[in-house]
């Protein structure tokens, strides 16, 4: 099985964000890692070429400092690694990344092409079912478990209320995972050293560009007008003082309110 | 026109059907454009006499296969009529199904698409959106100028309306859809085993989220829990990490639970989280974010490291417990 795996890296926040006058979100002392969800993506890739043979080649589509992130993919257990950037791409909506990934992926050989079902900034959940569309083939989202079966996925998606649903998709196909679907791995010391030393194309447009692309640098349909912070409407009363007070008063409320 | 993709599950239409209903009849409204739904169902069901009465045309597919949200059958259906009546709007549930049909539609049908909207407005220049990015902590404020468009609408954020009275036209548009030539065939429903635990009738549980650094942290949650006579559940993190089984799993993915007392340690409160224990009658939160999203609906909440937190509380629950 030759897997392609389609993965971003993101800005990590644990804290609230902030924004510059300018209304961009501010990256400066921020960390950057893969999208939680793209990591699953990556271990399931890697879980069926152990199970099946063949490859993994992860793609991303993002400035320098995703080389790190790509190294980290090669020393799982990807095989290749591939890096696409134009400037032009920051402001790009998911029609033209699809269409972009859908131009790299178009040359190469694959049965299954993973996903992370969303990222964790722009949250769009996009991506997998749109390059299926532009490449022709079946896809499913929100996958939980995956079985192949020859040249047939049996799929879990996950629904709501604790739901699941089977599929079965004839490969090719996306597959757009779910956290959870698997536990990822550590990467090996051994495989730390022998990414270091693998080298990662960076295609830019020129290497892709076909007739269909020509649209690639065209105004994004979606465009982004502002970005603010939400209000927050902080209903809860805040236990003031030190942590030795604020405990105190927390077991007030629970005496009060007869919850001992 | 504005479409709405009904949604339904195991023979009922979901919530996310009346709330999108409610949008669109807002929206049709403003713009002096008829409310369309269009529901697929398979012969032993009849939605469209609900949907009637309210939206103005119901467009009707009837078909063995079409009980349950295929979304391949669904965008070979749904495009053929976004050709034909070239809705100004497509409304789809940002949901399972939604997810699984919008995106791979809007190339098909080559129409922008918004996803994931918490507001919608139509405008003379296209639509306005606002979107959540980087889990709620940022607004988004986005814009397609263009005639029409699609547009995935996040669950549980427009309110239901009260059921309209009108009387819509219902017409059929039924087809019989080529079996052998799918690629995906759904195959059946299943529902997560309980095991022998059910958070879902706890008087008091004790929530852990992402704040927890360590699995072997968890064990003095769970005797502070103990302490108090509650439950322990969690957040996805959680889960998705294989600290916790799924079945103390709280959200729309997990359970929705309704107790007394809801504890909630180191939970920022991603909105799947707050849809499963909105309504609990005391929430309680300790977080060291004084903007995490769980304040929002948190009755109470201690602003502090949970690591500085737990230990002490504990000890006063345990001593208060003697």
């Amino acid at each position: 099985m030759n897997v392609i795996v389609c993965v971003k890296l993101v800005l990590i926040s644990t804290e609230s964000l902030k924004l510059t006058e300018a209304g961009n979100i501010v990256e400066k002392g921020m960390s950057y890692d893969i999208n939680e969800w793209d990591g699953y993506a990556l271990e399931e890739a890697i879980l069926i070429k152990e199970k099946y043979g063949g490859s993994v080649t992860a793609i991303t589509i993002g400035p320098e400092r995703s080389d790190k992130m790509l190294r980290g993919c090669l020393a799982k257990g990807a095989d290749k690694a591939i890096r696409f950037w134009e400037p032009f791409i920051a402001g790009a909506d998911s029609k033209i990344l699809a269409r972009t990934l859908c131009e790299i992926i178009r040359k190469m050989k694959y049965d299954l092409i993973m996903f992370g079902t969303q990222a964790s900034d722009d949250g769009r959940a996009q991506l997998g079912p749109m390059v299926a569309q532009m490449l022709g083939i079946p896809h499913a989202t929100m996958i939980t478990r995956l079985e192949l079966i020859n040249d047939i996925a049996k799929a879990r998606r996950e629904l709501e209320d604790g739901i699941e649903e089977i599929v079965e998709v004839a490969l090719p196909a996306a597959f757009a995972v779910q956290t959870g679907i698997n536990r990822t791995r550590y990467a090996p010391l051994k495989g730390i050293m022998q990414a270091m030393k693998q080298t990662i194309p960076i295609l830019s447009l020129s290497d892709i560009e076909t007739c269909e692309c020509s649209s690639l640098q065209g105004i994004p349909h979606v465009k982004l007008e502002k970005l603010y912070i939400p209000e927050t409407d902080r209903n809860a009363h805040i236990l003031e003082g030190t942590v030795a007070e604020s405990t105190d008063k927390l077991v007030a409320v629970l005496t009060d309110k007869g919850l001992l | 026109m504005i479409f709405v993709i009904v949604e339904h599950r195991s023979n009922k239409l979901r919530d996310i059907t009346f709330q999108m209903l409610a949008k669109a009849r807002a929206l049709a409204n403003k713009t002096k454009s008829e409310l369309v739904t269009v529901v697929l169902e398979d012969t032993s069901q009849s939605f469209e006499h609900i949907l009637s009465s309210y939206a103005d045309k119901t467009l009707l597919i009837k078909d063995k296969y079409m009980g349950n949200y295929n979304s391949e059958i669904y965008q070979e259906i749904i495009s053929r009529l976004i050709s034909r009546y070239k809705p100004l709007l497509t409304l789809i549930g940002h949901t399972s199904y939604g997810i699984d049909l919008a995106s791979s539609l809007a190339v098909e049908q080559d129409l922008p698409i918004v996803s994931d909207c918490i507001d919608i407005d139509l405008k003379d220049q296209g639509i306005h959106a606002t979107r959540q990015i980087y889990g709620g902590k940022v607004n988004s404020l986005v814009t397609i100028e263009h005639e029409h468009c699609i547009a995935t609408v996040r669950p549980n954020v427009f309110k239901a309306g009260e059921k309209a009275e009108l009387s819509g036209s219902i017409i059929d548009h039924s087809v019989s859809i080529e079996k052998t030539t799918l690629r995906k065939r759904f195959i059946k429903l299943v529902t997560s085993p309980t095991g022998n635990l059910d958070i879902t009738q706890a008087d008091k549980i004790v929530s852990i989220g992402r704040g927890v650094k360590k699995k072997e942290d968890i064990k003095i949650i769970e005797d502070m829990a103990e302490s108090m006579g509650a439950i322990l559940a969690c957040s996805r993190a959680i889960v998705d990490k294989g600290w916790l089984p799924v079945e103390r799993q709280v959200g729309s993915s997990g359970r929705t639970v309704n107790a007394k007392l809801y504890l909630a340690i180191g939970i920022s409160g991603a909105s799947q989280h707050l849809a499963g224990m909105s309504s609990c009658e005391t929430i309680i939160a300790v977080n060291e974010d004084p903007y995490a999203p769980i304040l929002s609906i948190a009755h109470y909440a201690i602003i502090d490291d949970l690591y500085n937190v737990v230990p002490l509380l504990k000890d006063k629950l345990c001593s208060k417990r003697r």
